[in-house]
């Protein structure tokens, strides 16, 4: 039996008329590394607050940590007992130093008011080597990446001699190479005896890290696993309470004629000669590792980042992509990989964002925009897309990241593209918003819109695609067809060529 | 080998920062300026200068402390005029020394600024909103109260004060004695213990910390109630010096002379590099913009430029400065921005 460093029983919290968490048990073994599963809105976030002591549970709901009862568990006593959170937003300070950040803790309970430099760098120096991780101490945190900037949000929690490390969704804005960074660092705490609870939902990355995972959903436990045990597939099941079932590819399946063809098409130092077609009602994809050219030739194609060879039809016509509004008047749309800064603008409303593609054609004889049509098409969209919102004029941000997205795909079907350029467009949201998404963009397809699928997760690749091209160092290197399109295939072809 | 590597990168992180520029612009401008007279660049000139600007800068160091911790303080004139209408009043009522009047003045300062504090904190009003608001109250009561009436004929042992050097040095070719004024040296000290709050002390460093990222700075288990009630309080108080060397500086409590040059002193530490979004400055940048802005003054005026080009010459020294500042942090910036933002989307 291992000891256990954190038990929770019968824990409950509710907000207003919302039941946050619903009689949830939880354990945590000393030294293992745990992982909380669930989509948006299961109660994760709200455990974690539990947990780290700045939110109290309801009456009835029982703590223990290492055993003892606690009666009163404020965010201190957490700090106290060694537990440790780390935020999504890493609460760092951008302007001060990675040594003077892993410190600040030991800055702020020091005895003295005087601070002492020598000492600060002393722990920075002791921390980043305990973590095996070179970082120069005197750089300001913002000159980081923010893959970096997670291993001194790691750092700084260690510095306080945490035991147990809680990790909130660490993983979301990483690239690949980054996790497996993270979790390298992550594998090297837990040899050094170091207890971590990890949220997320990605699966791959669960079923990666974890020892055991518990999954939530609605605010319930779904159960506790051992991870050798569950599949990404069961997972999936459990965190949304039903299966995905896979697209049914058929051999015979019929397009309409060609939407996009691209011909020898190159930008120097990012992509060359590649040639591929999009027909109607097909769902192409284009996968590759970070850096094979995939992202750059989406943009050419939206006319961010003209080619310097080789030639572009629509719809049978050649086309110069030299701006966006060369890429609209030739029916592309764009949903961007980063959906708030290419995508969306934030603070605006619902409604705003998704006319503002087709803002010309809502204006009326006097230059003015017509409220009726604006409202008539929002509504439609918002209804046909299932984009769940208190009202369209919320502001985007308030959204859940799988609502953005529907807004961001809305505003470019607002335009009644003859092509749409899907880049990434699951990024962080969770299983049933992505979900969704690929059956609009199925019932996109299905309605006669050439789809260019492009992401670096092979699964929803293998999983929607039609038709599948691997690119590589900027050229397409391999096409996969049914009934070839496989996760492991796609895999095999893209290891292939490494 | 290893100590022209070592030089490189002393360079390199010199032609990082932007104390650099600024010390770069003050040595073009000066050769410039003696070139054209040489009486610019005399011990003379620029003892009589600094004398000059001490009021601006000790006003500019206590700006710099409120920038770097987020905020922004535009009633620190108000606070310095009232200050120092309060202190004559009671000097010329009951006469007392120095010290007490300074302390009047400091006291004053002190409260006035907590008051902004308060305003800050409690009830949440930006920063900015607070204190025109307040700069408009301190002032129109002061006004209300005095009809714009100016103090004057101080005790001969205020003026006198006022007149001390720190030490003297004899006119060569007969040419009368100078020296450094006390207002200087009231500065300087002031620069020092402001230098060492903010580098070496908790306290200057949670000043930092909260202008960063206030809401880690709670987190992490500052004290953002005391924090700000020091920063705005720090402010009140060098307002109230400021307003003690002004009437150290003129020899009269005149209710407009101060007020209304706000925008002049926040310049001068924008100059120095401190940011408007909070977190960055240094008293290092902050000096160098009041002597930036001080040598232009002067050097026009030495120059014999029309003081109607003044403030177009030094507005313009102003955006360059600021634009290449920004130009150069921007990459930085937009990494940053696009993390968070990546980040935010998530949730």
């Amino acid at each position: 039996m291992p000891s256990k460093l954190l038990v929770l029983e019968n824990i409950s919290k509710r907000y207003g008329g919302v039941q946050a968490l619903d009689s949830v048990d939880l354990d945590i073994n000393a030294g293992e590394i745990h992982c909380l599963a669930g989509e948006n809105g299961s109660g994760k976030s709200t455990m974690v607050k539990i947990i780290s002591g700045v939110v109290a549970p309801d009456p009835g709901s029982r703590i223990f940590v290492d055993g003892e009862r606690q009666h009163s568990y404020r965010a201190i006593d957490a700090v106290h007992r060694g537990i440790e959170v780390i935020f999504q937003d890493l609460s760092l300070f951008p302007n001060l130093t990675v040594a003077e950040n892993i410190a600040m803790s030991s800055t702020v309970a020091g005895g003295s008011p005087i601070v002492a430099w020598k000492e600060v760098r002393e722990i920075a120096k002791r921390t980043l080597d305990r973590i095996r991780v070179d970082l120069e101490p005197n750089a300001p945190v913002e000159t980081l990446s923010l893959a970096e900037q997670q291993l001194v949000a790691i750092a700084r929690a260690l510095a306080t001699d945490a035991r147990f490390l809680i990790m909130d969704e660490p993983t979301a804005a990483l690239t690949r190479n980054e996790v497996d960074d993270l979790f390298s660092v992550v594998e090297e705490l837990k040899t050094k005896g170091l207890t971590v609870l990890f949220i997320s939902h990605k699966l791959d990355e669960v079923l990666q890290i974890s020892d055991r995972v518990t999954v939530l959903r609605d605010g319930r436990k779904v159960g506790t696993y051992d991870v050798k045990e569950v599949s990404a597939d069961r997972l999936t099941a459990l965190m949304t309470g039903r299966t995905l079932v896979a697209k049914q590819k058929s051999e015979e399946q019929t397009y309409g004629p060609a939407v996009l063809e691209v011909d020898n098409l190159s930008r120097e130092h990012e992509f060359h000669e590649v040639t591929l077609t999009v027909h109607g009602g097909e769902i192409v994809g284009l996968t590759g590792l970070r850096g094979s050219g995939r992202s750059r030739l989406a943009l050419s194609l939206f006319g961010l980042n003209p080619p310097t060879a080789g030639s572009v039809k629509m719809n049978g016509k050649e086309v110069r992509l030299r701006s966006v509004q060369d890429a609209l008047r030739a029916g592309i749309g764009y949903v961007p990989e980063n959906r708030m800064v290419e995508g969306l603008v934030a603070n605006q409303s619902v409604r705003r964002n998704i006319v503002i593609t087709i803002i010309r054609r809502l204006l009326n004889r006097i230059g003015l925009l017509d409220a009726r049509k604006t409202d008539e098409i929002t509504t439609t969209l918002v209804r046909k897309l299932d984009v769940r919102l208190p009202s369209v004029d919320a502001a985007i941000q308030t959204l859940s990241g799988g609502n953005q997205q529907k807004v961001v795909l809305a505003k470019w079907i607002a335009t009644e593209p003859s092509l749409l350029i899907l880049n990434g467009p699951t990024v962080g949201i969770d299983v049933a918003a992505k979900n969704s998404i690929y059956e609009l963009a199925q019932s996109l397809a299905d309605n006669g819109m050439g789809i260019l699928f492009i992401s670096e997760e092979v699964a929803e690749v293998a999983h929607n695609c039609d038709r599948v091209l691997v690119m590589h160092k900027g050229r397409v290197v391999d096409e996969l067809v049914p009934p070839d399109i496989s996760e492991a295939k796609i895999k095999a072809s893209i290891n292939a060529i490494r | 080998m290893q100590s022209g590597e070592r030089s490189t990168n002393v360079i390199k992180q010199l032609l990082s920062r932007h104390e650099t520029y600024v010390a770069l612009a003050i040595v073009i401008f000066s050769i410039v300026i003696t070139a054209i007279n040489p009486a610019y660049l005399t011990l003379r000139n620029f003892l009589g200068l600094f004398q000059t600007y001490a009021f601006w800068g000790v006003l500019a160091v206590g700006v710099l402390v409120v920038l770097i911790s987020g905020g922004i303080d535009i009633s620190f004139t108000a606070i310095a005029t009232v200050a120092e209408y309060v202190m004559a009043t009671i000097m010329l009522r009951f006469g007392g020394d120095i010290f007490t009047s300074l302390l009047i003045a400091a006291s004053i300062g002190i409260v006035l600024g907590l008051i902004n504090a308060v305003f800050i904190h409690y009830f949440k009003i930006p920063t900015i909103i607070t204190t025109i608001a307040t700069l408009n109250v301190y002032y129109g009561v002061l006004i209300a109260i005095t009809h714009g009436s100016i103090l004057h004929s101080f005790p001969s042992w205020f003026n006198n004060f006022g007149n001390m050097l720190v030490f003297t040095i004899p006119g060569s070719h007969g040419g009368s004695p100078y020296g450094m004024s006390v207002l200087t040296a009231i500065w300087i000290a002031i620069i020092v213990i402001v230098w060492f709050i903010l580098q070496h002390t908790r306290l200057g460093r949670a000043v930092y910390a909260i202008g960063g990222n206030a809401e880690a700075a709670r987190r992490v288990g500052f004290n953002i109630v005391s924090i700000q009630m020091f920063v705005y309080g720090f402010m009140g108080l060098i307002g109230g010096i400021a307003g003690f060397m002004h009437g150290l500086m003129i020899g009269a409590a005149e209710p407009n002379s101060i007020y209304g040059h706000e925008l002049d002193v926040i310049a001068m530490v924008v100059l120095g590099g401190a940011n408007l979004a909070g977190g960055k400055g240094t008293i290092t940048g902050t000096i160098l913009g009041v002597v930036l802005i001080a040598i232009m003054g002067n050097g026009l005026t030495i120059m014999r430029v029309s003081s109607y080009w003044h403030n177009l010459i030094i507005g313009v020294i102003i955006v360059v400065s600021v634009s290449f500042s920004a130009y150069r942090g921007r990459r930085a910036v937009v990494r940053r921005s696009v993390s968070k933002e990546r980040t935010e989307a998530v949730g």
